[in-house]
């Protein structure tokens, strides 16, 4: 017997919903096959059978559940693999006699569990709730053993009209104003960075990077490698990022809690993607230690993938430092929030033609402004500083990129 | 309105009723030459003589057969058993004849029966003389079941008792026969399936019935001084029995206590109970509290009998449990 | 036991028109078995056959507006009454048309128009609405009697001891005009009298209560009607009960579905066949040169044809509508 879980696919993520199953119930799948279409914060993705067997659905389509939900069993739930095989010699029937009946009857696919706790309210509670737009989860209850009654919603909802500006219900169309719903996705950003600007002490580092002599490599190398492949400056600004991480590892880091750090040996660079939806962060691994032509042809599949909704779990966990580049604005320095529970982030401008001293003499040269944020637990402005100069160091001298 | 006992309206109606219809006869044991062991018959006897107040032998299952033969070749027969616990010899009569004789015949007859008496717990009676048959005889069709517990209810729904074409087990209580109250003069009648709210409040219904409303309403009192309002419901007959009026006020107080005198399980209470429940669920803020005799015959004892029964210690801890 | 009345001044067109009675009733029962065996009757089914003569004795001798309480085996009383044999049929066949919209079945015929006060299910159940029934006839002011017929097994129950109580009590101020009769068949399901009763001349029962009472052949149509006529007219005209034992015989099993028997010996059976009540008013009737074979071919003719036509109503009536199930259940 196999589990199928509902995946976390994110750091951040906490549930997931079941947007069609590509199996059916008691449907037998071969390993690998693509089983359901997940949709999660950030993308829908599929989930493919880990085991062979017969599919049990335990969630419907439609339905959100929390990460590590059993969603649905290979070869049965617990129940029916808990079924011994008759002894095919301790009960064989003799030869012209009826076969007795089975000793066990057959099992009832009967669902695990289940894992949302039900809030104990009475009748009442429960239809002033629907009435108010309350989530009773979120009201406390004082009735005999917690169940939440009337005057806790009633409660509740006074609480609430108190805290914000009244909402008027239904907005008039003559209103200056009109209330729109927070996507799912926004929701979790939402909740993402509220908790890291709430829980990491986040310091700011600039500096600038004269990218002339990487702009012309970048184009010496596009022109090399013709119209198929692209290099981006962002390519160069990765491999550079990578690099100087693991020359200054202290920001490729987390914080577990009060007295551990977990330092990370390889560098994953998680790649702020702005989609119609929100944010998308793909993971682009080891971006140290890939060729540069490798390392864009990756990050090349990871943006358009984030922009398509297609890409895979792995393809978005497991981010140790993250790089977010607005250079395609015209934004020439921003200050970025890191990505719990990583311990910094590089804000990327866009190069822009600035008057500078080159070698004796006041030139245009093009700048560009890097940012980082730095998790202020794991390291201070010191290790900031050495870590963005030498991201610095070799934009400068691109050469080296190319090591 | 004139003041008169539950005892007095019994008696001045059943005179009220055979003045007015010859086909009204009496029936039952020692309720002439005795004068009736509640004297409920007072007087009669001797008013309409021995063809219309019959005195007959211990013999529920004859009398009570005898008088549904009566009552279906027309006369309107008032029986009286001494107690209802009594009745249970006659128990095959009244179920299996009088409630469903109209309904094999296809309509061709009716049974314009009642028997009243005094039901429920008395003081030391013991096992055999202490028990309530409301739910007994509550369960089958073709049986009204009435239990008033006011002496204006007790006028009113035995002129109704009486004048109605269905046989009617009029459940009456012997601690209430010497109860005051004022009694609508004239033909005060009250019709079946009409709860009463006899006390209106906020904060809880308590649905209450024969003595056991009089309770209810002491323990109301007795709350009003904290400011928990007691709305008191009486349902005065429990088959037909008014659940909308009972469900409309827990529409109002979201919370409800049902008393009953004596045992629990598939009692009135749990009907009433029931009823709340599929009529008002989502407008209930608590489970529905019942009020209920303990689960054992009644002893004789006087400390076990009190902690047999409900009091308004224990109806007033039920409310306090549904309004925690 | 009375003697052979041979005697008794019933009149030959009488007497036929008791055989053509008998003979139909006798097709008619043998028709419901028919009828419960197809599946067409459900329930129970409970005939008379073999016991015609003590209802066609006391209904015939009884006048038009007595009434009549009776058992669960009450269908040759309704038929003796007059009631349409279609609506009889139609009552076995559940449907709208029968006598109580096919709310009651067999076991509960009842034609009230026609003083039939019902069959019951409840062995001596019924005895004490007879006697409150007697009671309110002379409450009422009439001179009306009341028949109560029930088995021999009814005669062990306590209703029978309370009713009869009752009845000797309120006979003392002749209030009571009831005949309780006794169709002591001689079997209470499978448990005969000698093993059921401790007294088996069950009409002495009756001296506990000082209700005069005696027995009579119940085989023999013209005894039973010399027997009814004397003992109504009394109760008539004194208000008191009286009570009468007729010894009769069912040839068929308690019910449809006493199939075997084993409680009583085929030739038990045969030997009461002789007293049939129809070979015993087909004897009378050949003597007499009222009967002969073309005539009787002629009255099994018609019967035949009677059951037939009721049989055939009752398959064409339609079934009670669902609404009436919600009818009857209260008088108001």
């Amino acid at each position: 017997m196999a589990e199928v879980i509902m995946p976390k696919m994110g750091d951040a993520m906490t549930e997931g919903k079941v947007v069609a199953w590509r199996k059916r119930e008691g449907e037998r799948v071969q390993p690998g096959e693509v089983l359901a279409e997940i949709e999660t914060d950030k993308v829908n993705v599929e989930i493919e059978a880990e085991a062979g067997g017969i599919l049990h659905i335990t969630v419907p389509e439609g339905q959100a559940v929390p990460v590590g939900t059993v969603i649905a069993y290979i070869n049965g739930p617990p129940a029916a693999a808990a079924v011994p095989e008759p002894e095919p010699s301790a009960a064989a029937p003799e030869p012209g006699q009826p076969s007795a009946p089975p000793a066990a009857p057959q099992p009832e696919v009967s669902p695990p569990q289940e894992p949302v706790v039900r809030v104990k309210a009475s009748p009442l509670a429960r239809k002033l709730a629907a009435e108010h737009g309350v989530d009773l989860r979120e009201v406390k209850g004082t009735g005999p053993g917690g169940r939440v009654v009337e005057r806790d919603v009633l409660a509740w909802v006074e609480q609430r009209a108190a805290q914000r500006a009244p909402r008027p219900a239904p907005v008039s169309p003559e209103a200056d104003f009109e209330d729109l719903p927070l996507s799912r996705m926004r929701q979790a950003i939402a909740r993402v960075v509220v908790q890291s600007k709430q829980q990491i002490p986040h310091f700011y580092v600039t500096t600038e990077a004269d990218v002339g002599r990487a702009l012309e490599l970048r184009a010496q190398l596009q022109e090399a490698l013709g119209e198929g492949e692209r290099l981006s400056v962002n390519d160069l600004v990765l491999k550079a990022t990578g690099l100087a991480l693991r020359r200054f590892p202290e920001l490729n880091s987390q914080v577990l809690d009060d007295q551990t750090v977990r330092r990370f040996r390889r560098v994953h660079l998680g790649i702020m993607v702005a989609t119609p939806d929100g944010l998308v962060v793909p993971v682009l691994r080891d971006a140290d230690r890939l060729p540069l032509r490798e390392l864009a042809r990756e990050a090349r599949r990871l943006v358009e993938g984030a922009r398509a909704k297609r890409l895979r779990q792995e393809d978005l966990a497991g981010a140790t430092f993250s790089v977010s580049n607005l250079g395609m604005y015209e934004v020439t320095n921003f200050v970025a929030i890191i990505q719990p529970p990583q311990a910094g982030i590089l804000a990327v401008g866009r190069a822009q033609e600035r008057p500078v001293v080159w070698e004796g003499q006041v030139v245009a040269r093009p700048i560009l402004q890097l940012t980082v944020s730095a998790d202020h637990r794991v390291t201070d402005g010191v290790g900031a500083a050495e870590f963005v100069a030498e991201v610095k160091r070799l934009l400068e001298n691109p050469l080296l990129l190319l090591l | 309105m004139p003041e008169m006992t539950y005892r007095e309206a019994l008696r001045s109606t059943l005179i009220e009723e055979m003045d007015r219809d010859p086909t009204v006869i009496l029936l039952g044991e020692d309720i002439g030459l005795y004068q009736g062991t509640f004297r409920i018959t007072e007087g009669l006897l001797e008013r309409y003589g021995p063809k219309r107040v019959v005195d007959t032998p211990i013999s529920e299952l004859g009398f009570i057969g005898a008088g549904i033969g009566m009552a279906m070749l027309g006369l309107r027969p008032v029986v009286e058993v001494m107690t209802w616990n009594f009745s249970l010899p006659a128990a095959d009569q009244i179920l299996q004849n009088a409630a469903k004789v109209r309904y094999f015949s296809g309509g061709q007859v009716s049974v314009p029966l009642v028997i009243r008496g005094p039901n429920g717990a008395g003081v030391q009676l013991s096992a055999q003389h202490s028990q309530s048959f409301e739910s007994f005889y509550g369960h089958f069709p073709g049986l009204r079941v009435v239990a008033p517990a006011t002496p204006a209810d007790a006028k009113g729904l035995l002129r109704t008792a009486i004048r109605g074409n269905s046989p009617v087990i009029f459940l009456e209580h012997a601690a209430l026969y010497g109860v005051k109250g004022p009694v609508p003069e004239g033909e005060h009648a009250v019709p079946f399936g009409q709860a009463a709210v006899v006390r209106p409040g906020r904060h809880v219904t308590v649905v209450a019935y024969s003595r056991m409303l009089h309770l209810a309403l002491a323990v109301a009192d007795r709350l009003a001084g904290e400011g928990i309002e007691c709305e008191v419901v009486d349902p005065r007959t429990l088959r037909p029995l008014d659940l909308d009026t009972v469900a409309a006020s827990v529409r109002r107080t979201h919370r409800a206590v049902v008393v009953q005198e004596q045992w629990r399980p598939f009692g009135a209470a749990a009907e009433i109970t029931a009823g709340i429940y599929e009529r008002c669920f989502d407008d209930l803020d608590a489970p529905v509290e019942r009020v209920t005799g303990e689960d054992v015959p009644a002893p004789y004892a006087r400390n076990l009998e009190r902690l047999a029964f409900p009091d308004e210690d224990r109806i007033e801890q039920g409310i306090r449990r549904v309004l925690a | 036991m009375q003697p052979h009345a041979e005697s008794l001044a019933v009149p030959v067109e009488t007497l036929l028109d008791w055989y053509r009675t008998l003979v139909f009733v006798r097709r008619f029962e043998e028709q419901t078995e028919r009828s419960f065996r197809r599946g067409k009757i459900g329930g129970y089914l409970h005939v008379g056959i073999g016991q015609e003569a003590v209802p066609l004795g006391f209904l015939s001798a009884a006048r038009a507006d007595d009434i009549f309480f009776v058992s669960y085996r009450d269908h040759v009383h309704t038929l003796v009454r007059g009631t349409d044999p279609g609506a009889v049929m139609a009552e076995l066949y559940g449907k709208l048309t029968g006598t109580c919209k096919g709310k009651g079945g067999s076991m509960h015929l009842f034609d009230v128009a026609r003083g039939n006060y019902g069959g019951y299910g409840i062995v001596g159940g019924h005895l004490p609405l007879a006697v409150g029934a007697a009671y309110a006839l002379r409450y009422r002011g009439t001179d009306r009697v009341c028949l109560c017929f029930f088995g021999d097994g009814a005669m062990n129950s306590g209703a029978l001891h309370e009713a009869a109580n009752l009845a000797g009590l309120w006979g003392r101020d002749g209030m009571c005009p009831v005949v309780f009769v006794v169709e002591n068949n001689q079997y209470g399901m499978g448990t005969s009298v000698e093993r059921a009763s401790a007294v088996t001349e069950l009409s002495r029962r009756f001296d506990a209560y000082d209700i005069p009472n005696e027995r009579c052949d119940g085989m023999d149509p013209v005894v039973v009607y010399e027997v009814a006529t004397r003992v109504v007219q009394e109760v008539r005209g004194t208000g008191r009960p009286y009570a009468v034992e007729a010894v009769t015989y069912r040839f068929a099993g308690h019910g449809a579905a006493d199939l075997f028997q084993s409680y009583r010996s085929k030739d038990e059976v045969e030997r009461w066949r002789q007293r049939d009540p129809i070979v015993l008013v087909e004897r009378r009737l050949r003597a007499l040169g009222a009967l002969d074979d073309a005539r009787a071919a002629e009255v099994a003719r018609w019967a035949d044809q009677r059951v037939q036509e009721a049989v055939a109503f009752a398959e064409q009536s339609p079934e009670p509508p669902p609404e009436e199930l919600y009818r009857d259940v209260y008088g108001d």
